[in-house]
């Protein structure tokens, strides 16, 4: 197989590309130009729809599919809301964009906004993404210099503003509706759906949130069109009804106790082990792998023996994980105690748990104290039950919860116990300390 | 018309609009619900009223299907439609239930005993009704600092809150003052205020009772009473002539409580503060509980009975010597029943005896609710206090109006009295001094009047140039009907006894008029709509749990 080139991260290196003429020197923004003149917002929509795009912020879903929620006729405003709040941990492939290719995403977040017919886009970025979030308001201010932004973009009838905010520094500001609500100036408390933000989002208008890695595609869907990028990746699984395939490239970050963390893209399909020995260099100070965690927190455990599922839309399903997440890969070698990797996902969700749900709130609080006795060698065998159970029923959607966070902090507790109940059984009997590599951090990239 | 199913029983709901709560409501099942209420936005955030839904549904040859949905759902946020199916007691529903309530005690202090809510409280009488006997949780409890001040009226015992946050939405959707919020996040999260910034608004109080658990407690109620130990009466508020529907919560005649009690007609769910902490005045021991008479050989305490022989005689005897030189004066606060009773005795003395208002307190203008952030009215109104500080002058008004053609006030009556044309009067003034407090001079008006009796509940300038002093009975204290400024006229129950030794006004009222019997309020409402068409809504006696409206009686618009 001819080695893959990169499409959305073929600027990594290139600093020039990062201003507007080194980026239009590149053929930026021709695309953006040619859609403007030759085709319709809902021609856009078709093609992108059409190419089987699936949102990259999480939760897959077919962005096509749902800019066509919006209502028909509406006489606006209508609002975009790119989510780059990113504070999955460990995943950071939107900081790269931002930081290396701003225009990619710029240009995305204007076909994406001609296509939905909105008149402004929120940039919500991520607090502490600092340079980020000056290197996209640079890129911006030199749009509106050029005519890019503002009235009649390139001449056309088109006009749309472009506004950065900066998040308000909390994990829940990504769940789509949380930003709706921090953007709105508030707490970021998700809200209750229906109403859906396609329908009433952002000031109570139609809106459409989607993230910057998702709308970066769109360039390369408009400019190269749906059946090139339907050559890459994974078709639908026949056999299953519900899929929709798992088409084009992603950003695969890697980190943990691995050689090389960073970020690659690949096509999607490429297996765990493949992404860890190839691209990450293998697991460092050569150890083993004991498992990972296929896309961010939320997504559960897997193990050694399980590395060869391919990180699709399908794969970590098939291995008990909720499923690709951020695609954000994280390993940690033999030596890690699950119960300490076990309690800082813990700790995570509890602490960014907005609060709102009895059962998230309480839930995530219970099992982190739970987790915590058992790590200073107070567990007891009733405890895995509990926090089974615990998991099991803290998040499901919908019914206990507003949001999915509580059902991603189910996963990593009910996939450590159910596939490392063995260890935990042992750290149980004889405490901390015999365990392996007792009272190790797993270090975490992405922050938190 | 729709139909819905709750545990397999159908009731009609109409045309309304419900979520799976109110409809099973309908049904006699109680979903049990903490953030949900009816007065505020919904959050379905305590997930305590999950349920299972499905629809039924009848196909052409008849056959009915019912298809239930996978998971159960919030009840609070979820429509109901002809066909809905609710389901609240299969295992699901109580698996959902069970495990928010032990998601709810996992870090609640359990302090029932010391608790003020305790007997009336959401999270008891669910874990009783829904929950588990025992927590599986043992671990620690977070144990987060009260907040004692956290509102000029109202603490917050901080560990007992379960984060319902229904008295963070009170103040940004009712009051519209906005104090309290949620600081912190997950378990962390708390209800504050802003620094210097405490809950201080005109409605503050309502988020005592909206609190599900005993998390916010009103400081004026705090560690006086269990709550089972209080006898709760029917009232209507005597603060303004808004005249919101309370409950009057007493244990051996003495009041400890007022609260809002759910009135569509009247006011909704809330009351204002001034008007549910006005009722200090009746467990005041300085209030009158005497008869006295007073002559030239000094003052005497005498019977009740004797006292009203006082007044019939010298009233008697002024009016057949000038009956337009007697005059009797009617408080705006007493009860319809009340104010026919004395109209009647006026009339027995003469068809000329004449009849004035008392003094109705007006002071500033209609403040309404909710506020926006600068603190000025909205357009759109969810509660008003009103400037008008009485709570039955279009009663009373109507009551006169029947029996006598010029509408005298307070201020004729004191013109007459200072001017030298008064020979005998008879005033009633049962008003809380809170509310009203007659002046020296109105007490001085009186020096040239050669009989006056005052009835009243505390000492005054009028009791002071009184000949006869009438103690005058509380809200509490009787039965009767008052119509607010809509012209809703309403029941209010007695729920304490008068004073030991005294009477009730209208008792004493009967006695003037010698006639037998008690005053029965029920009674006395038929006897008025006969006679007077104002009051014919009154007819069946029974004004029902919301009242009745009284068209001719409301303010011309
Ligand atoms: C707790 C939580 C956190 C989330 N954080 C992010 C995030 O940081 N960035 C993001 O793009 N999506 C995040 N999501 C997913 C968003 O809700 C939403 O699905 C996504 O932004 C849609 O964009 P897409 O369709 O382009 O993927 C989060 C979801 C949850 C439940
Ligand atoms: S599930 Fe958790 S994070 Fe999401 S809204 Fe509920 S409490 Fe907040
Ligand atoms: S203080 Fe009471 S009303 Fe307010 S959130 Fe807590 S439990 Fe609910
Ligand atoms: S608004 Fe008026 S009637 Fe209602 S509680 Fe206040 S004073 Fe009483
Ligand atoms: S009452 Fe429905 S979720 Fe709280």
């Amino acid at each position: 197989m001819a080695a893959f080139e990169p499409v959305l991260l073929r600027r990594l290196n290139r600093p020039e590309c990062k201003t507007l003429t080194g980026y239009r020197a590149d053929g930026g923004y021709r695309t953006l130009e040619r859609a403007l003149k030759e085709m319709s917002p809902d021609q856009v929509t078709t093609v992108v729809k059409d190419s089987g795009l699936r949102g990259r912020g999480g939760a897959g879903f077919p962005t096509g599919l749902k800019w066509t929620f919006l209502p028909k006729g509406h006489p606006g405003p209508i609002y975009l809301c790119v989510n780059c709040d990113e504070s999955e941990p460990c995943t950071f492939n939107n900081r790269y964009l931002i930081e290396c290719d701003p225009h990619q995403v710029l240009e995305g977040i204007i076909l994406a906004s001609y296509a939905i017919r909105a008149t402004t886009a929120y940039f919500y970025v991520r607090y502490e993404y600092g340079s980020g979030t000056r290197t996209m308001q640079r890129a911006i201010d030199e749009l509106y210099a050029a005519g890019m932004l503002g009235k009649n973009i390139l001449g056309s009838e088109y006009s749309l503003d472009v506004v950065v905010h900066r998040g308000a520094a909390a994990y829940i500001c990504g769940e789509e509706t949380g930003l709706i609500e921090s953007l709105e100036g508030k707490r970021a408390w998700p809200r209750i759906k229906p109403p859906f933000p396609a329908i009433e989002g952002a000031f109570r208008k139609p809106t459409i949130v989607n993230n910057p890695e998702t709308l970066a595609n769109v360039v390369n869907i408009v400019e190269r069109g749906g059946e090139w990028f339907k050559s890459l990746g994974v078709p639908p699984d026949p056999k299953n009804p519900r899929d929709a395939g798992s088409f084009g490239s992603k950003l695969y970050c890697i980190s943990g106790h691995v050689n090389k963390p960073g970020i690659v893209e690949l096509p999607m399909g490429v297996t765990l082990r493949e992404l860890l020995e190839v691209h990450g260099g293998g697991v460092w100070k050569g150890r083993k792998a004991k498992g990972a965690i296929p896309g961010g927190n939320s997504m559960g455990f897997c193990t050694e023996a399980e590395f060869d599922i391919p990180l699709d839309f399908n794969g970590p399903g098939k291995v008990g994980c909720l499923g690709l997440g951020t695609a954000a890969v994280t390993v940690f070698d033999e030596t890690t105690s699950i119960v300490d990797v076990l309690h800082n996902l813990c700790r995570f969700f509890a602490h960014e748990s907005c609060g709102q749900c009895t059962p998230c709130r309480e839930g995530t609080a219970w099992m982190l104290k739970i987790v915590e006795r058992i790590k200073r060698g107070q567990g007891r065998l009733e405890d895995l039950s509990i926090l089974e159970e615990v998991a099991d029923k803290i998040g499901i959607m919908p019914g206990t919860t507003i949001c999915g966070l509580a059902d991603g902090a189910g996963w990593p507790v009910k996939t450590a116990i159910r596939k490392f109940r063995d260890e935990f059984k042992t750290y149980l009997r004889e405490g901390p300390g015999k365990g392996p590599s007792p009272g190790m951090r797993l270090q975490m990239a992405g922050g938190h | 018309m729709a139909t819905v199913y709750v545990n397999d029983k159908a009731v009609d709901i109409g045309d309304e609009r419900l979520n799976c709560v109110q409809a099973a409501e309908r049904a006699g099942v109680t979903i049990p619900h903490y953030c949900w209420h009816a007065a505020l936005s919904v959050v379905a955030s305590c997930r305590m009223c999950l349920v299972e839904v499905g629809e039924r549904k009848v196909d052409e040859k008849g056959e009915v299907s019912t298809v239930m949905q996978p998971k159960v759902v919030p009840g609070c946020q979820t429509p109901v439609k002809d066909g809905t199916v609710i389901r609240t007691a299969d295992a699901k529903s109580k698996d959902a239930q069970q495990r928010t309530l032990e998601s709810l005690l996992l870090n609640h202090p359990l302090d029932c005993p010391v608790c003020d809510k305790a007997g009336e409280c959401l999270l008891q009488d669910y874990s009783f009704q829904f929950g588990k006997a025992e927590s599986r949780m043992v671990d620690e409890k977070k144990t987060p600092p009260n907040k004692p001040d956290i509102g000029t009226h109202v603490g917050l015992f901080t560990d007992r809150c379960i984060m319902c946050s229904r008295c963070v939405r009170f103040t940004r959707e009712v009051s519209g003052t906005a104090e309290l919020h949620v600081v912190n996040r997950g378990t962390h999260a708390e209800i504050d205020v802003f620094e210097g910034h405490p809950l201080d608004n005109k409605l503050s109080l309502n988020v005592v009772d909206l609190c599900p658990v005993g998390a916010l407690a009103s400081k004026d109620f705090l560690y006086s009473q269990r709550v089972w130990n209080l006898k709760s009466a029917n009232g209507v508020c005597g603060g303004c002539s808004t005249g919101c529907s309370t409950h009057v919560d007493s244990n051996k005649d003495i009041v400890y409580r007022l609260r809002p009690r759910f009135n569509p007609r009247a006011q909704g769910h809330f009351m204002c503060d001034e008007g549910r902490l006005g009722y200090h005045h009746v467990n005041d021991p300085a209030r009158l509980r005497q008869y006295l008479v007073r002559g030239e050989n000094g003052t005497r305490a005498v019977e009740w009975s004797e006292a009203a022989g006082v007044c019939r005689e010298k009233l008697g005897a002024a009016a057949s010597r000038d009956p337009g030189r007697v005059w009797i004066v009617f408080s705006p606060s007493m009860t319809v029943e009340e104010a026919w009773l004395l109209a009647n005795y006026a009339r027995q003395l003469s068809p000329f005896v004449k009849l004035a208002m008392g003094p109705v307190t007006v002071s500033g203008a209609d403040d309404t609710y909710p506020k926006d952030r600068k603190g000025r009215p909205e357009a759109k109104v969810k509660f008003t206090i009103r400037a008008e500080k009485a709570s039955n002058a279009r009663g009373v008004r109507g009551v006169l109006a029947h029996f006598q053609k010029d509408r005298l006030d307070y201020q004729h009556f004191l013109q007459a009295a200072r001017g030298g044309q008064v020979d005998a009067c008879l005033i009633s003034q049962g008003q809380s001094p809170a509310i009203y407090k007659p002046g020296v001079e109105e007490g001085d008006a009186l020096a040239s009047v050669g009989f006056v009796a005052v009835q009243e509940m505390f000492a005054s300038s009028l009791t002071d140039r009184a000949h006869v002093v009438i103690p005058a009975s509380a809200f509490s204290e009787v039965d009767g009907t008052l119509v607010n400024h809509a012209g809703l006229a309403q029941a209010k129950r007695a729920s304490c006894a008068p004073w030991r030794g005294t009477r009730t006004d209208g008792q004493f009222y009967l006695e003037l008029l010698e006639r037998k019997g008690l005053v029965h309020a029920g009674n006395l409402r038929k006897e008025i709509a006969k006679v007077i068409p104002a009051f014919k809504p009154l007819e069946s006696g029974d004004l029902g749990e919301y009242g009745v409206y009284c068209e001719k009686l409301k303010d011309p618009a």
